[in-house]
């Protein structure tokens, strides 16, 4: 079985959403009241696959 | 490996933050710096050799040779400097920090801070001025006569006045001078004017002829940047303790040598790594512009690495007016510094952030992952040695050195 | 003529970048004109249709490419100008705001430290990067991006089911979650019915209607088109079922998908036994079968959600109150004046799962159809911008987005694609799908009605008649005015039904009549 207790929870609180892309969705939620930080993403590392396959062998 | 990472840079962000930056007293480059000798000379930023000097640093050299008495004009000092009997270093390997040229010798008085906390010390030479002074590379007789008047009277008597005040708490002293518009790196007139108000009532007090007294206190009231000289070693002496802490990625030391910009990670102790110095983009005063500017050169981007300086932006709107850019920038720009900092500074705050501490602890690699870069605001000096400031902007350090560090780190600490 | 030019550290997101190409390339004297990112495919694609030169050198993912094709040098520098001034408008209207907007992830975590969800819109190279980020935080995950590897997402879902966390995605377009619309999504009345969907489109339909027919919605939770392929096993279907079943505010459970995978359907049939609440199933494509127990089966997206609000009420399900009575009118109507010449089907759709729908129906009543959503290789359109006899097409689909925005956003490409249809004599009966709601165009039927007019004057003036049956997916709370929407279209003569499976049967007793 499955345990859905923190997605269970999430459905009883307010959402409170980072939204980390399309401007377009944050707005959507604004205008439904939802807390929502618009970030201003960028590819990590200025796209460099190298850096960031070298960042990954940190994450562990 | 990211637990310990995270754990380590909580070490280093609590030596740092621990840190009681305190002024101690006044006394020689001879005298009080470790490893210092007769015919060394100290300099800003990593190590360069003397043919890799730039022009403003090569004229500060030639100053301080002809000043410990080694040369008698510029053509000697060159070829002394050359010779190779010459011992240059940089001023971080002796607990030192240096602004622009950063150039230090044996007979020159510095101030000795001393963090309480961890008992190290950091040492720095006094601000001589504005305009043609040895930082910038003049070499003239007035800038000689000046370092001169600065060691035989501006010291001893400055010095008398601090021992009857006591020792001065530096970092409450910064902490003020924030809230009143200074940033502790390009902007230093509050800073200046505290210190001054501090020890004016024991020198006026000092068994000295009253008109030296007045001529000291007529230098400091001509200097806004007199506390510049401060509040490197006191951020120095603040970043030290965490240098050497084992997978942090805190970075403990920026500097350049108008040569090369360099770094130093906590976690990779001693090592430099650098690229090349870029050229700042500010405003210029009048009759200069872009290209007379002399690469970013200096030490006293230490100031950000202890969490003040550009990171301290919001809090001196002026400077970035001064700059080039709005209000509107430095807030912005002091944000994003928030993204790259492991910690907000407990004791020096942003007053018009609600007075939130200022972004503390630079990490590498928040660094690499988002891009973002140091914010770091500072003076230009003229590519010529000796022609002093020629105006003040905004430079980003080069990321070459932010990803050779990072490479580093990675092959040290990586799975 | 050739102009290009690099901007260092300009990062802006494709939507935006798409609008100001198109922007420049209105402009007088300009060919062609594109702004993108300068990542390695971009910068092929750019080569490939000739707009690049040996600026290609430096460039990082980072830099912005602007380049700009025109008659002369004047109209070169006034466009290369006028995109500038765009691209800083953007900028500026981000510092204006006052707030910040934090480039990672961490540093807006820092900022909104109690963020429970993270919409994940980025590039499909970086986008399982940052969902990771998301869950290793503790957040649940709304992936929209797509172009993210069967391994990333199978990884990313695992995560996220050891964490106890949502991960809806890739590729997942729609989701409600509290009745906040997640992406693309309708303004949904809230109620007791809970949906777990592998489709975009298909789950906006279906919430719609739900609407529609008075029932309202629990949770609407996507997964992804890919959840139920046998390598990913239904993770998150399993998952939001779990959910569904333990929420106290879902008595009824629907399930929507494309067929699963044989071992994935036994699996999640399985656990829908398990729920103890009355569900409904909808394998697009597959015939409903009778009902078992608690599990109702449903033959298209109307009856699902018609059998769904008559659980949730507790009433018996009796049919869909089919468009009847005057249906055989229109049909009449529709095809009383038809030419000699028209002949075929064509469905041009936005919405993947409406066409899929569309498709299904006509082969059911022995019609061929042409696609580029075919499962038989050779009812498979050779050229997809082309279409062949009957052809129901998804102009959602890769091959028509890669670089170019989504139909629903962007009216351009159907508009163009319905003049080509249209140019000669031999179309019948054009079916298509207006979706609204949040991310759809602000005016979707608005867009396509000149180019639907002209289409039909066309038609009038060769002796014949131009029937278009569309089918408007949205509730009159969508931020477009539905009622506004639908008027429009009517007022050109076109046909508007309730829904998808009633326009695709509308059509087809239009098609009825001209080829039984």
């Amino acid at each position: 079985m499955t345990k859905v207790k923190k997605i269970l929870r999430l459905f009883q609180e307010d959402l409170v959403v980072v939204n980390l892309g399309l401007e377009a969705f944050a707005e959507a939620l604004r205008k439904e009241d939802v807390k929502v930080l618009q970030m201003n993403w960028r590819p990590p590392a200025g796209g460099d696959q190298r850096l960031i396959a070298l960042l990954d062998r940190l994450e562990k | 490996m990211k637990a310990n990472i995270k754990k380590a840079n909580q070490e280093a962000v609590s030596r740092i933050l621990g840190a009681k930056p305190t002024l101690v007293g006044i006394s020689t480059a001879g005298d009080a710096i470790p490893g210092m000798k007769r015919t060394m000379v100290l300099h800003a930023g990593p190590p360069v050799p003397w043919e890799k000097m730039c022009g403003p640093m090569r004229g500060a050299v030639i100053g301080g040779l002809i000043l410990e008495g080694m040369a008698q004009g510029r053509e000697e000092a060159e070829a002394l400097a050359a010779s190779g009997d010459i011992l240059f270093d940089s001023c971080h390997h002796h607990a030192a920090v240096g602004p622009m040229a950063g150039v230090v010798t044996w007979s020159m008085p510095v101030w000795v801070m001393e963090n309480k906390t961890f008992g190290n010390q950091a040492f720095c030479t006094l601000n001589e001025g504005l305009g043609k002074v040895l930082r910038y590379g003049a070499f003239s007789r007035d800038v000689i006569a000046r370092l001169r008047w600065m060691a035989e009277d501006l010291a001893p008597i400055l010095a008398k006045a601090l021992e009857a005040h006591g020792e001065i708490d530096m970092k409450s002293m910064i902490a003020q001078a924030l809230h009143m518009g200074d940033e502790g790196h390009n902007r230093n007139r509050a800073g200046t004017s505290l210190f001054i108000r501090e020890l004016a009532p024991h020198l006026v007090a000092l068994d000295v002829d009253r008109k030296k007294i007045a001529r000291v206190l007529a230098f400091l009231h001509g200097n806004d940047h007199f506390f510049l000289n401060l509040t490197m070693p006191a951020c120095k002496c603040t970043v030290d303790p965490a240098l050497g802490i084992k997978a942090a990625s805190v970075i403990v030391a920026m500097a350049r040598n108008g040569t090369e910009f360099g770094i130093r990670v906590a976690g990779l102790g001693e090592r430099w790594f650098t690229g090349p110095a870029n050229m700042v983009d500010g405003l210029y005063l009048p009759g200069f512009s872009a290209k007379d500017a002399a690469p970013d050169i200096g030490d006293s981007v230490i100031t950000e690495t202890a969490g003040i300086g550009g990171f301290a932006m919001a809090a001196a709107p002026a400077i970035v007016k001064f700059v080039g850019g709005t209000p509107g920038d430095a807030l912005r720009l002091t944000r994003q510094m928030y993204e790259i900092t492991v910690a907000e500074n407990d004791a020096y705050q942003v007053p018009f952030l609600d007075f939130r501490g200022t972004p503390t602890a630079i990490d590498l690699i928040k660094v690499v992952e988002t891009g973002i870069l140091p914010a770091i605001n500072t003076g230009i000096a003229h590519k010529k040695p000796g022609l002093g400031m020629v105006g003040a902007g905004l430079v980003k350090p080069p990321e070459s050195c932010f990803h050779r560090a990072f490479e580093a780190f990675v092959e040290k600490y990586g799975a | 003529m050739e102009k290009v030019l690099v901007l260092k550290n300009a990062y802006f997101d494709s939507a935006f970048l798409m609008l100001v190409s198109k922007a420049v390339k209105q402009l007088p004297g300009i060919l062609d004109a594109a702004l993108v990112m300068g990542t390695e495919v971009n910068i092929e694609i750019l080569r490939g249709i000739g707009l690049l030169g040996p600026v290609a050198q430096s460039v990082s993912p980072n830099d912005l490419i602007i380049a700009i094709q025109g008659q002369s040098a004047k109209t070169l520098n006034h466009a290369m100008d006028a995109a500038k001034k765009l691209l800083r408008q953007r900028k500026t209207g981000i510092e204006e705001e006052g707030e910040y907007r934090p480039v990672s992830l961490q540093g807006a975590l820092r900022i909104i430290p109690d963020a429970n969800l993270v919409v994940i819109s980025a590039p499909g190279l970086y986008a399982a990067r940052e969902a990771r980020k998301a869950l290793d935080a503790g957040l649940h995950v709304m992936l929209f991006s797509d172009h993210v590897s069967l391994e990333e997402e199978i990884a990313l879902k695992k995560k996220a089911v050891r964490k106890d966390l949502l991960m809806m995605g890739p590729d997942c377009g729609t989701a409600l979650i509290n009745g906040k619309p997640l992406c693309f999504a309708n303004v949904v009345r809230r109620g007791n019915i809970g949906v777990v969907a592998a489709s975009g489109s298909g789950l906006q339909e279906l919430t719609c209607l739900i609407h529609h027919f008075g029932g309202g919605l629990s949770q609407a939770i996507g997964t992804g088109g890919r959840d139920l392929r046998r390598e990913v096993g239904g993770l998150m279907m399993l998952t939001g079922i779990e959910a569904l079943t333990q929420d106290p505010s879902t008595k009824v459970i629907v399930v929507l998908s494309k067929p699963p995978d044989g071992q994935v359907a036994d699996k999640v049939h399985a656990r829908l036994k398990q729920t103890g609440k009355p569900c409904v199933i909808h394998f697009v494509g597959l015939k409903a079968v009778p009902a078992s127990g608690d599990a109702h089966f449903a033959g298209d997206l109307e009856e699902t959600a018609a059998m769904a609000v008559a659980l949730s009420k507790g009433l018996p399900y009796r049919g869909v109150k089919a468009f009847c009575t005057k249906r055989d009118a229109v049909v009449k109507q529709e095809t009383r004046d038809l030419g000699a010449g028209q002949k075929y089907l064509r469905g041009l759709y936005a919405g993947g799962t409406l066409a899929e729908e569309a498709l299904v129906l006509f082969e059911r009543e022995g019609y061929d159809i042409y696609s580029n959503i075919q499962m038989n290789p050779e009812k498979t359109l050779k050229d997809p911008h082309r279409s062949f006899r009957h052809t129901i097409v998804d102009l959602g689909d890769d091959r028509f987005t890669a670089g170019r925005p989504h139909p629903m956003i962007d009216p351009d490409i159907r508009a163009q694609r319905i003049e080509k249809e249209t140019a000669g004599p031999e179309v019948a009966c054009l079916l298509l799908d207006f979706v609204l709601g949040y991310g759809a165009h602000e005016d979707p039927c608005g867009a396509l009605l000149k180019t639907l007019k002209e289409a039909k004057d066309r038609a009038q003036k060769r002796g014949g008649h131009l029937a278009v049956v569309v089918s408007i997916t949205g509730t009159e709370d969508d931020p477009q005015n539905r009622r506004e929407q639908s008027k429009k279209l009517e007022s050109i003569g076109c046909v508007v039904m309730p829904s998808n499976a009633q326009a695709a049967r509308l059509a087809l007793q239009i098609m009825k009549k001209v080829t039984p």
